[in-house]
């Protein structure tokens, strides 16, 4: 029999010195390669300008100061449309996109999970298989359609296609699949309650990690969203956009730039930092059958 | 069970399985009342897009006149008229063989050896990795970490050490541009399947592990074998399709890096094929053509992958 050890009041089998130590020096390696450069973002951003073109370049600040972001924010306010403006549209499609999606994603995964009706596996079918391919391969037809519904350069074209993305639906049915006990619904119904109560009532409850999910996926992708082809005036275009013009303003916004870079990437980790068991929670039931 | 008592009851009423479906279908119809908002719009914003641009694929297409049916002509200028569709078709795959697989295994691997870590520092460990996915632009640090001057750190530990006397143009060469690309696609790809992974692992009942050992288990590599693997099959299922559309879409990556077109096309992907005829000469029959190989290179990929993964360990 094997030797057996505890940890975390579990028994579990024990592990020998060298693969810890293999496996260590492995996940090391791995989480440099993945940490120095966000690393590198972010002391960019608090060098100042001697530094920022200092030979060798460092992967540390000696006199660290937030000028980077003071000269970003003046750049902000010389540009030509308001970025104020900017601020609001992406705020804008997030919330309208992320909202929408969460209420028609949620309210179809009841039905596809919890009522019984013909067609649901046809149609559950259809979206999983969506999940194979991406957007590239829609863009040319979508771009013909939103100029035939009249929604080029409007904020119909952000945020409407954010409400039936195909990975909510799918991560939202499988959890109230393994979540949701069909026996409370069951008794909610025998009390009387409709679908559309016992849904909002009792099953949406149950599943707030799923939602969370919803909410963060769907924010982040619509937050990290560029140029759109279905956008042409300045005025209905992302901050994401915006600040990649700034960007784009070559070596004298270096500074400008690496805060700019640093603010747009502190805002999707400040949120997956606060949800993350949520979201792990929702994984657990992701799990795709044949 | 439910619905065998239910076929029963059906036949004992001699409906023909029809009559009853339209039955149940009208039993229930605040379900459809609830699926079709959802519905409605993926309909419009998924299927059609897929079935309209198979049926241009066999047209001429392009904005401007009435389009011709043209059959497989567009297939055929693809696969022996476009020298740069070839190139493309190259790229994607490499791309896609060696990222997909590896971003996979990375996931898994390091999903695993994070598994057993005290939560707090697990918590912290998975944001490390995952943190560059979600980022957005985030990964054009690299193009200042490999810049052409010497202010990029490549070209200046390299300058130091004495192993070049020039700059190197990294991302203007074309030895390095796919390389490069590799590394940085790699570096974003700990996605949702690196959550599934993790996940999964977490909800392993725990007894199996137990029992394993008491039944002669001897090591983590045949506990990972015999019991792991097998007990989270469903969410290896779910990575590898994550991983797979993953590895074929990321020809974002390029342009911002490299510019397009890249060098000498040395990294034009499928992507940016269709970017060229679809959004810039609006050849739009030409275009759905290289989308729809897409479609059914990512599609038949991800069966394909499936079909494996389900006879794991059977």
């Amino acid at each position: 029999m094997a030797k057996l050890r505890t940890r975390n009041h579990k028994v579990v089998l024990a592990r020998s010195a060298g693969g810890d130590t293999g496996i260590s020096i492995i996940l090391i390696n791995l989480g440099l390669f993945m940490f120095l450069p966000m690393w590198y973002i972010l002391i960019q951003s608090l060098k100042p300008l001697d530094e920022l073109w200092m030979f060798p370049p460092r992967f540390y600040v000696i006199s660290p100061t937030f000028k980077n972001f003071r000269d970003l924010f003046t750049l902000m306010n010389i540009s030509w449309v308001p970025f104020s403006r900017y601020i609001f549209n992406t705020l804008l499609t997030s919330v309208a996109g992320t909202f929408g999606h969460l209420l028609l994603a949620s309210m179809a995964s009841y039905a596809l999970a919890k009522i019984k009706f013909p067609g649901r596996e046809g149609m559950f079918q259809i979206v999983q298989l969506s999940l194979m391919f991406n957007s590239t391969v829609t863009a040319i037809t979508s771009f013909i359609l939103m100029a035939n519904l009249h929604w080029l350069d409007t904020y119909w074209a952000l945020i409407v296609p954010a409400w039936c993305s195909s990975l909510g639906l799918y991560l939202m049915k499988q959890f109230m699949d393994t979540n949701v006990n069909d026996s409370v619904l069951e008794s909610a119904r025998l009390d009387g309650a409709g679908e559309f109560r016992t849904f909002w009532i009792i099953a949406m409850p149950m599943v707030k990690p799923a939602w969370l999910t919803l909410i963060i996926y769907s924010f982040q992708g619509l937050w990290n969203a560029g140029a759109s082809m279905y956008i042409y005036s300045e005025q209905y275009k992302s901050l994401n956009y915006a600040i990649g013009q700034i960007t784009a303003g070559g070596i004298k916004r270096a500074g400008a730039s690496a805060a700019a870079q640093v603010i747009m990437m502190l805002v999707p980790i400040l949120v997956f930092v606060v949800s993350q068991s949520n979201i792990i929670e929702t994984m657990g039931s992701s799990g795709m059958k044949d | 069970m439910a619905t065998k008592t239910a076929e029963k009851k059906a036949t004992s009423r001699e409906l023909t399985k029809m009559q009853w479906k339209l039955k149940e279908a009208k039993q229930n119809w605040v379900a459809y009342l609830m699926v079709a908002p959802y519905m409605i719009f993926f309909t419009l914003f998924t299927i059609v897009p897929v079935v309209f641009s198979i049926l241009l694929s066999f047209t001429d297409f392009n904005m401007l006149e009435v389009p011709n049916i043209v059959w497989l002509k567009n297939y055929v200028t693809l696969f022996f008229d476009d020298d740069v569709f070839l190139i493309a078709i190259k790229n994607t795959f490499i791309f896609a063989v060696i990222v997909g697989p590896a971003s996979y295994l990375m996931s898994f691997l390091v999903a695993w050896f994070i598994n057993e870590l005290p939560p707090k520092v697990r918590a912290i460990v998975t944001l490390i990795f995952y943190a560059p996915s979600i980022s957005g632009q985030a990964y054009l640090i690299w193009a200042t970490l490999f810049s052409s001057d010497s202010y990029g750190w490549a070209n200046a530990v390299l300058l130091k050490l004495g192993i070049i006397d020039t700059e190197i143009a990294w991302f203007q060469d074309e030895k390095y541009v796919m390389p490069l690309c590799i590394i940085v696609a790699l570096w974003t790809s700990l996605g949702t399947s690196f959550l599934a992974f993790i996940a999964g692992l977490q909800g392993i009942d725990h007894s199996l592990f137990e029992a394993g050992a008491v039944d002669g288990v001897r090591n983590r590599w045949q506990e990972l074998y015999y019991i792991t693997l097998p007990s989270m099959k469903p969410q290896l299922m779910f990575g590898a399709v994550m991983s797979i559309t993953g590895s074929f879409g990321f020809g974002g990556i390029v342009t911002a890096l490299a510019g397009f077109p890249s060098v000498n096309y040395c990294a034009h992907t499928i992507m940016h094929h269709l970017e060229d005829y679809g959004g810039q000469r609006y050849e739009i029959g030409y275009s759905s053509a290289i989308a729809v190989l897409l479609f059914l290179i990512m599609v038949g990929a991800n069966l394909l992958v499936k079909k494996i993964i389900s006879r794991l360990g059977t």
